[in-house]
C-alpha cells in the first residue's frame, strides 16, 4: 500500500464516491432523483416559469391600468389576473423558490452535509409542488380561473357570489401547495439540526441557516390555519356546510382570521429568506464578519415568532373593539425591533468592512434601501386610524410591493447572482449583470412609489378601471411604464445568466472569497458534496485555512470520506458532535408515483368524486409503504 | 325656477367632477375637508417627516459605504465589536423603538379617539347605508322612510352616525376626505362619524373587493347648509309625484308592467321590487349607476337599452321595449325629482 502516494489516494477516494453517489442519466434520471442539488434546481426552474406567468399577469394588470376606461382586459379577465398575480407570486414562486430552490441547493452545503435528511421527502416535495402549481393553472385553462383575490374573502367566495369553480381550483390548490411546503419545511428543521458537520454548533452556523431554521417552524405552524380555512371554505362550497355563512349562523369573519393568522407569519416566511441571503452575501463583500451575530440570529428567529401575533392588523377596518385593535398595533410595532436590528447590523457591517460592490452586493444594496421604505410605510400601517384610511388602497399596494418585491425578491436576485459560479461552473457577466440591477432598482421606484401617492389620493386597490377625471391618470401611466422598465431589467439578467451559463468564464471554488463551506467545494459540486466532511470550528469556516488544509489531508488518509455507500454523519443538534453515520435512502420512482396518486386527490375532490378521491389517498398511502419497503439493488 | 338652474349648475359641477373632467382631489386622503380628515393627515406628514429622517440617514450611510468601497473599515469602528453592536442596539433598537411609542400613543389615543365613531345617542342624526353589488342605499331612518341611492346628503356642522351594514358580501364604506373606511360585513353592524363644515362635494367608493363591477362601486357625500339639507330630506321622504300628463302616466305604466317594477322600488306605486335602486326621487340625483355616468335623458336612455355595456356584469337585465316605451319611461324617470 505504501506505493500510493497521497494525491492518488486521494484520487481513487473521490472515484468511488463518484460511483456510489451516481444517480441515472437522462430524463429518468431527473424523475427518480433525490439529490437535493437537482431538486432545487428542478425547485428553481419550476419557480421562474411561475414568476413569467405571475409577471406576465402583473405586465397585463398594469396595462390595463396604463390610462382611464381602457379595454385591454374585461373586468372578468382583470379579476382573474390579479387573483392569480398574488397565488403565483406567493405561493407558487417567492416561497417556492426560497425555501424549495435556495434552501434545498445550498442549505445542505452550507452546514456540510451530503443531502438533506429525508431525500424522498425532498423529491414527493417537488412533485407535489408541480403538480398543485399545475392544477391551479388548470382552472386558467379551462376558463375557470379564480377570481376573488389571493385572499379571497367570503361571502364574495362562497356558492352563491362565485358559483364557478374557479374559487375551488384555488381553495384546494392552496391545500395541496400546503402539503409541499410542509414536507420541505420538515425536511429542512431536520436537516439544520441533525446533519450539521462536526464542530458546527449552533453557534457557529451561518445565519442563512438560522433564517431558514426560522422559517420552516414558521411554515410548519402557519399553515394548518390556511388548510382549515380551505377546507371549511370547501365544505361550504360543496356540501352545504355554514361555517362562514350568516344566515346560517357561521361568521364571514372567522375566514378572516384564519386566513390571516396563516397571512400574516406568510410575510415573514416570504422575507426571511431574503434576510438569510443578505447575511450571507454582506460579509463575502464587505470582508468582514457580520457584526452582531447572536443579535441577529436572535432576530431572524424573533421574526417569525412575533409574526404569529399580529394577523388582525389586517383587519383594522372590520369594525374589531378598539381594545383588540390597540394590542394589535403595538404587537405589530414590536416587530421593528428584530427589523431594525438585521437592518443596522447589514448597515454597520457594510460601513465597518471593505465593501466590494459586485452585483450581488449591489442588489443587497437595493434591498436595503426598499425594505427601508416598505417597512416605514408598514410601521405607519401601526397608527390605527391612518390604517383605515390607506387599507386597501394603493397605498397598501406600493407597501407591500416594497417589501415583497423590493425586499424579498431583491436578495433572491442578488442571491442568484451570488451563487450562479457555483450553481453552474461559469461566472455571469459583471458589467450586464450591473445594469440588470440598475434597471430593475429605477424599474422596481418608478413602478411602485407613485402607487402610495395613488393611495392617498383614494384610489382603491382591485379596481379594473378609473375615471379620467379621478386624478389617477398621470401615476398610473408612470407606473406602467415602470413594470416595463421592471421587466426590461429582469429580461437583461436572464439574457446575462443563460449566455453566461454556456459561454461565461470557467468558475474556481471560490470565486468571493466567501467564508461558508459552498464555497469549499468544487463548482459546480460533485452529488456527494464533499469529497471529505469538513470539520467546523468558527461561524466562517471557510476563512480558518489551516481548517481546509486538515481537510484535504483527511481526504488522503480517509478520515470522514465515509463512501461505503450513501453515507452521511449525524452529528449532536446542540454542539454538532459526531454521533452516527447514517445510510443515506438512494433514487427512487415512489415520491413521483405518491404525488401522482395526490395529485388525484385533488382532481377527484375538484370534480365531486369523493370516493374515488378517498380511493387515490388508499393509493397514495400504500405508495409510501413501498417507498419504505422497496429499495433498489445494491444498497444496504 | 331658481331651483332648477341650481340643479343645472350642480349638475354641470357633478359631470365635471365625477365622469369627464379633471377636478381630482376630491378623493383624496391629503386634502382634507373635516376635522376627522385632517387630523389623519396631520398624523400622517409627521409620520412622513420622521420615515424621511430614517430613509435620508440609512441613505447617507449607505453612501458613505459607496464612497469608501474597496478600502477598509472607517478605523475607529472597523475592529471594536463592542462598538459596532452598541451601534446596532442605538440605532436598531432603542431609538426606532422611542420614536414608535410616541407615534403610536399620539395615533391610537389621541387621533383615533378623534375619528372614531359616535356614540349614536349623541348624534343628530343618523344615516344607514347598505351596500350591494354594486351600489349604496342610503337611508334616513326616522324620517318617514326617505330612501335614495348613491348621493348621500348631511348637513354642515352636524355629527353624523353613518351606520353601515351590507345586503351580500363585503364592501368598504369610504370617503377619504372626510374619514377613515369602514367595512361593511354581512351579519355585523358597523358605524363611522361623518362630520364636515365644509360645504361641497366628496367622493367615496368601495375599497374591499366585492366582485366584478367593484371599479363602479362610487358614491358622492353632499356636505350642505342645514336648511337645504333639511329641505332636500323632506322631498326624498315624500312619495313620488303623481304623473301630470298622458306621458308620464305612460312612463309610470311602463315601469310598473315591462319588469322595471320587480327590481326597483317607486314609493306611492305599486312597485315594491328590492334589488336595484330605489328610485322614487331618481330624477333628483346628478349620477347613474353609482356614479359611473352622469344623469342625463340620453345616458339614461342608454343605460337602459343596455345596461350591460358600460357596467358589464352588473345585475339590470335589458328589456324588451319599444323606442317610444324607453322615451315615454326616460320621461318619467327624469320627472321624479
Amino acid at each position: 500500500m505504501t506505493a500510493l502516494d497521497e494525491p492518488t489516494l486521494a484520487r481513487l477516494r473521490t472515484e468511488r464516491l463518484e460511483r456510489v453517489w451516481a444517480e441515472r442519466s437522462g430524463l429518468l434520471g431527473w424523475l427518480t432523483t433525490t439529490n437535493h442539488k437537482r431538486i432545487g434546481l428542478m425547485f428553481f426552474f419550476t419557480a421562474l416559469a411561475f414568476f413569467l406567468a405571475g409577471g406576465v399577469e402583473a405586465l397585463l394588470i398594469r396595462t390595463q391600468l396604463i390610462g382611464p376606461n381602457e379595454h385591454v382586459l374585461s373586468p372578468q379577465a382583470y379579476n382573474e389576473a390579479f387573483t392569480l398575480h398574488g397565488v403565483t407570486m406567493i405561493f407558487l414562486f417567492v416561497v417556492p423558490i426560497s425555501i424549495g430552490a435556495f434552501g434545498n441547493y445550498l442549505l445542505p452545503l452550507m452546514i456540510g452535509a451530503r443531502d438533506l435528511a429525508f431525500p424522498r421527502l425532498n423529491a414527493f416535495s417537488y412533485w407535489v409542488y408541480l403538480a398543485a402549481g399545475l392544477f391551479v393553472y388548470t382552472g386558467l385553462a379551462i376558463g375557470q380561473a379564480p377570481d376573488t383575490g389571493w385572499f379571497s374573502y367570503v361571502p364574495l367566495a362562497s356558492k352563491q357570489y362565485s358559483p364557478g369553480a374557479g374559487v375551488d381550483f384555488y381553495a384546494l390548490g392552496l391545500i395541496f401547495t400546503g402539503v409541499s411546503s410542509t414536507a420541505t419545511a420538515i425536511n429542512l428543521i431536520v436537516t439544520t439540526f441533525k446533519l450539521r458537520a462536526p464542530g458546527m454548533s449552533l453557534n457557529r452556523m451561518p445565519l442563512f441557516c438560522y433564517a431558514f431554521l426560522a422559517v420552516s417552524f414558521a411554515l410548519l405552524f402557519a399553515l394548518p390555519p390556511l388548510t382549515v380555512a380551505t377546507m371549511l371554505l370547501e365544505l361550504d362550497r360543496r356540501l352545504g356546510f355554514e361555517f362562514y355563512d350568516v344566515t346560517g349562523g357561521g361568521l364571514p369573519l372567522l375566514w378572516q382570521h384564519l386566513f390571516w393568522i396563516f397571512g400574516h407569519p406568510e410575510v415573514y416566511i416570504i422575507i426571511l429568506p431574503a434576510f438569510g441571503i443578505a447575511t450571507s452575501i454582506i460579509p463575502t463583500f464587505t470582508r468582514r464578519r457580520m457584526v452582531a451575530f447572536p443579535l441577529v440570529a436572535v432576530a431572524e428567529i424573533l421574526v417569525a415568532f412575533i409574526g404569529f401575533g399580529v394577523w388582525v392588523h389586517h383587519m383594522f377596518a372590520v369594525g374589531l373593539p378598539t381594545i383588540t385593535t390597540i394590542y394589535f398595533a403595538a404587537a405589530s410595532l414590536v416587530i421593528v425591533i428584530p427589523s431594525g436590528i438585521q437592518l443596522f447590523a447589514w448597515i454597520t457591517t457594510i460601513l465597518t468592512g471593505t465593501p466590494i460592490f459586485k452585483t450581488p452586493l449591489l442588489w443587497i444594496l437595493g434591498f436595503i434601501v426598499l425594505f427601508i421604505v416598505g417597512g416605514l410605510s408598514g410601521i405607519m400601517f401601526a397608527a390605527i386610524p391612518f390604517d383605515q384610511q390607506a387599507t386597501d388602497s394603493y397605498f397598501v399596494v406600493a407597501h407591500f410591493h416594497y417589501v415583497i418585491f423590493g425586499a424579498a425578491v431583491f436578495p433572491i436576485l442578488g442571491g442568484i447572482y451570488y451563487w450562479f459560479p457555483k450553481v453552474t461552473g461559469r461566472m455571469y457577466h459583471e458589467r450586464w449583470g450591473q445594469a440588470s440591477f440598475w434597471l430593475t432598482f429605477a424599474g422596481t421606484m418608478v413602478t411602485f412609489f407613485p402607487m402610495h401617492v395613488a393611495g392617498l389620493e383614494g384610489m382603491p386597490r382591485r379596481v379594473y378601471t378609473y375615471a379620467s377625471g379621478a386624478g389617477w391618470s398621470g401615476l398610473n401611466l408612470t407606473e406602467t411604464l415602470g413594470a416595463y422598465l421592471l421587466a426590461a431589467g429582469l429580461l437583461t439578467m436572464t439574457v446575462n445568466l443563460v449566455a453566461s451559463a454556456f459561454r461565461g468564464a470557467l468558475a474556481p471554488d471560490d470565486p468571493w472569497h466567501g467564508d461558508t463551506l459552498e464555497w469549499a467545494t468544487t463548482s459546480p459540486p460533485p452529488a456527494y458534496n464533499f469529497a471529505v466532511i469538513p470539520t467546523v470550528t468558527s461561524a466562517y469556516p471557510l476563512w480558518d485555512d489551516a481548517d481546509r488544509v486538515a481537510d484535504r489531508r483527511r481526504l488522503a488518509r480517509g478520515e470522514m470520506v465515509l463512501a461505503g455507500g450513501h453515507e452521511q454523519p449525524a452529528s449532536t443538534t446542540l454542539d454538532a458532535e459526531l454521533d452516527e453515520i447514517l445510510e443515506m435512502p438512494s433514487e427512487s420512482p415512489w415520491p413521483l408515483f405518491a404525488a401522482l396518486a395526490l395529485a388525484g386527490v385533488f382532481v377527484m375532490l375538484l370534480t365531486g368524486h369523493v370516493a374515488i378521491a378517498l380511493g387515490f389517498g388508499a393509493v397514495a398511502v400504500a405508495l409510501l409503504a413501498c417507498w419504505h419497503v422497496w429499495e433498489p439493488e445494491g444498497a444496504a | 325656477m331658481p331651483r332648477r338652474r341650481h340643479r343645472a349648475g350642480l349638475l354641470a359641477v357633478a359631470a365635471c367632477a365625477l365622469v369627464a373632467g379633471g377636478c381630482g382631489r376630491d378623493q383624496s386622503v391629503l386634502h382634507p375637508e373635516s376635522e376627522p380628515a385632517r387630523e389623519i393627515a396631520t398624523l400622517f406628514w409627521w409620520m412622513l417627516g420622521i420615515s424621511a429622517v430614517v430613509i435620508g440617514g440609512a441613505l447617507v450611510l449607505l453612501l458613505l459605504g459607496w464612497l469608501r468601497r474597496e478600502q477598509p473599515g472607517i478605523p475607529l469602528l472597523g475592529g471594536a465589536e463592542r462598538l459596532t453592536t452598541g451601534v446596532v442596539i442605538v440605532f436598531g433598537i432603542v431609538i426606532p423603538l422611542t420614536v414608535n411609542v410616541g407615534v403610536f400613543v399620539v395615533a391610537n389615543f389621541v387621533v383615533a379617539q378623534a375619528t372614531d365613531a359616535p356614540n349614536p345617542r349623541t348624534t343628530p342624526l343618523t344615516v344607514a347605508v347598505v351596500g350591494h353589488q354594486w351600489f349604496w342605499e342610503v337611508r334616513y331612518p326616522g324620517t318617514s322612510g326617505a330612501v335614495t341611492a348613491n348621493e348621500l346628503h348631511i348637513p354642515a356642522g352636524t355629527r353624523v352616525n353613518v351606520v353601515a351594514t351590507s345586503d351580500d358580501v363585503i364592501h368598504s364604506f369610504w370617503v377619504p376626505q372626510l374619514n377613515r373606511k369602514i367595512d361593511m360585513i354581512p351579519g355585523r353592524t358597523n358605524r363611522v362619524l361623518l362630520e364636515s363644515d365644509h360645504v361641497g362635494r366628496y367622493r367615496g367608493q368601495c375599497a374591499e373587493f366585492c366582485g366584478l363591477q367593484h371599479a363602479h362601486m362610487r358614491f358622492s357625500v353632499t356636505v350642505e347648509p342645514p336648511a337645504r339639507f333639511r329641505a332636500w330630506l323632506a322631498e326624498q321622504a315624500r312619495d313620488r309625484m303623481p304623473p301630470r300628463n298622458a306621458g308620464a302616466r305612460l312612463g309610470e305604466g311602463v315601469f310598473l308592467d315591462a319588469g322595471c317594477a320587480s327590481c326597483h322600488t317607486i314609493r306611492g306605486t305599486t312597485g315594491r321590487g328590492e334589488i336595484g335602486p330605489d328610485l322614487t326621487h331618481v330624477g333628483s340625483r346628478d349620477t347613474l349607476a353609482a356614479l359611473t355616468i352622469p344623469n342625463t335623458p340620453p345616458e339614461l336612455a342608454s343605460w337602459i337599452r343596455d345596461p350591460q355595456h358600460i357596467k358589464p356584469g352588473n345585475r339590470m337585465p335589458a328589456l324588451a321595449l319599444t323606442g317610444a316605451q324607453r322615451a315615454a319611461l326616460v320621461a318619467y324617470l327624469e320627472g321624479l325629482r
